[in-house]
């Protein structure tokens, strides 16, 4: 997507579309198909432990091209809820809006 | 079987260049973590470790031996100088047929591979040093100390990640006491404070941003260290007779594999590998005066091993302190630097202290001994390793 195509894009586009990609991690991450997950969905459940989430964070990392400040000694610090696939979600939004303005 | 004795020591790290120096820092608890500098770091989110910042190699070492040497290798080599020099080591030709060396590392040339990357992929260039591969393989500090000192008998190097030195050391014991050796060099090496090496343990999310707090509740990840201990290990009967120094006795070892987790540890494999480096040693749990904690300072290991001291030791769990506080953890080679730890606590009656020690963490009820070394008697130490891979190796020290 071209930087003129993200301007255009409206925020309600923008937000679903990063959930989408989001949900398209986890569920890749989980083996799961993307239309199991709803936002209620806990990431423990997913069995998605310690390695896996390094492994989504760097999905995440990746794809928005965005830093993730998550100690997993520490997980609290960052004030990053990382619990459910919803709070990922909303994480996400919230570090992208803070890092790509 | 035979007994076997440490006669040598020798070691090169962040907090000083060799054994007395060393032994002196962990008495007075100096942290020895700091900035780390080397190319690119300013692109790394952790940029703190224990490096080695006043190394003069040029100073050292030929060179033709500066062409062949990695850092890790660098180390070693000032490492089992010290040992041998120490042990006042002196083998005859057929000596020397039944003398050998067992390192551990685990990143093995590490700055080598970096630097040779770095070269044929961003700076664009089709060649590399001809001799990187011999400066890289993980059995070169081993090759090296043996060509140096003319040990012609059994050399190879371990590699188990954050255990290494702790099965090198083993192994090298379990070799003297059968019989399939007389004298053994053995500890670790390591060097991977490069850009690559830091990077790369960034991505799994362990590392501390700010210091190394092994057992406190502050306690945010590990901190990378580097450098090497080597450690003359001698049949105890040749050891007397020869009216050696003996720094104290080789008594047991144990290894253990948790079969389970590639990462997270496992209680019941710790405990076995504690438990076993005690039988082995047929030593009771109230001889025990001192444990040389693996203590990285992540929340999951500090839990879990005092949580396994808990469940051996009980209520009378003896002191216990993680000395990665001070010289970080050289992953392949922090066993054999710790191990100075017991021969300090075992020798000369003082034990070195838990560093960076701010609050009480209720799950690690253990006495870490915070941050001021203590003076007692040790008749018997324990050191333990629990590696990623779930392999656990733990050595017992006994006073001589």
């Amino acid at each position: 997507m071209m930087k003129d195509d993200v301007l255009a894009e409206t925020q309600p586009d923008a937000t679903a579309r990063i959930s989408a990609q989001v949900v398209a991690i986890l569920a890749a991450q989980s083996l799961r198909d993307a239309a199991d997950l709803t936002p209620d969905t806990s990431l423990e459940g997913l069995g998605i432990d310690s390695l896996g989430m390094a492994e989504v964070l760097f999905g995440i990392e990746e794809a928005f091209d965005i830093s993730v400040p998550f100690n997993a000694n520490t997980p609290d610090v960052a004030a990053l809820d990382l619990r459910t696939v919803g709070s990922v979600c909303a994480a996400v939004q919230r570090l992208i809006h803070e890092q790509k303005g | 079987m035979r007994r076997v004795a440490i006669t040598g020591a020798g070691t090169v790290n962040a907090m000083a260049a060799d054994v007395p120096a060393t032994l002196v820092a962990m008495a007075a608890g100096r942290v020895a973590i700091g900035p780390l500098a080397f190319p690119d770091v300013d692109r790394l989110t952790i940029q703190i470790g224990a490096q080695i910042h006043d190394w003069t190699p040029d100073e050292r070492f030929s060179r033709q031996e500066l062409a062949l040497y990695d850092r890790a290798t660098q180390f070693a080599m000032v490492a089992a100088q010290q040992a041998v020099t120490h042990a006042g080591l002196h083998l005859s030709e057929p000596e020397t047929l039944r003398a050998g060396v067992i390192m551990g590392t685990a990143g093995g040339g590490y700055t080598t591979i970096d630097d040779s990357y770095r070269a044929v992929y961003p700076q664009g260039k089709n060649r590399v040093h001809p001799f990187t591969i011999p400066r890289l393989m993980h059995n070169a500090p081993s090759a090296h100390i043996a060509m140096k000192h003319g040990l012609r008998g059994p050399s190879f190097t371990v590699s188990t990640a954050c255990a290494s030195s702790n099965h090198a050391m083993g192994l090298a014991f379990q070799m003297v006491r059968s019989g399939g050796a007389e004298v053994m060099l053995c500890g670790g090496s390591e060097a991977t404070l490069c850009f690559g090496g830091i990077k790369a343990w960034e991505a799994l999310r362990v590392l501390s941003p700010d210091g190394c707090r092994p057992f406190c509740a502050t306690r945010n990840g590990l901190v990378q260290g580097e450098g090497a201990a080597v450690f003359v290990f001698e049949d105890m009967d040749r050891a007397v007779a020869r009216g050696a120094d003996i720094l104290a006795e080789v008594a047991g070892f144990s290894m253990t594999s948790d079969a389970a987790d590639i990462v997270v540890p496992d209680p019941d494999g710790a405990l076995r590998a504690m438990r076993g480096a005690m039988d082995d040693a047929s030593l009771s749990t109230d001889s025990i005066g001192y444990i040389n904690a693996h203590g990285t300072g992540t929340t999951v290991n500090d839990r879990t091993e005092a949580q396994v001291i808990r469940s051996i030791f009980g209520d009378a769990s003896p002191p216990v302190s993680s000395t990665k506080s001070m010289h970080g953890h050289l992953l392949g080679a922090t066993g054999a630097v710790e191990a100075l730890a017991c021969v300090m606590a075992l020798r000369d009656g003082v034990i070195a202290p838990t560093a960076g020690h701010h609050l009480a963490d209720a799950d690690c009820v253990i006495d870490c001994v915070p941050n001021e070394a203590r003076r007692t008697q040790v008749d018997a130490a324990l050191s333990n390793a629990f590696a990623f891979g779930g392999m656990n190796a733990c050595l017992a020290f006994r006073r001589v």
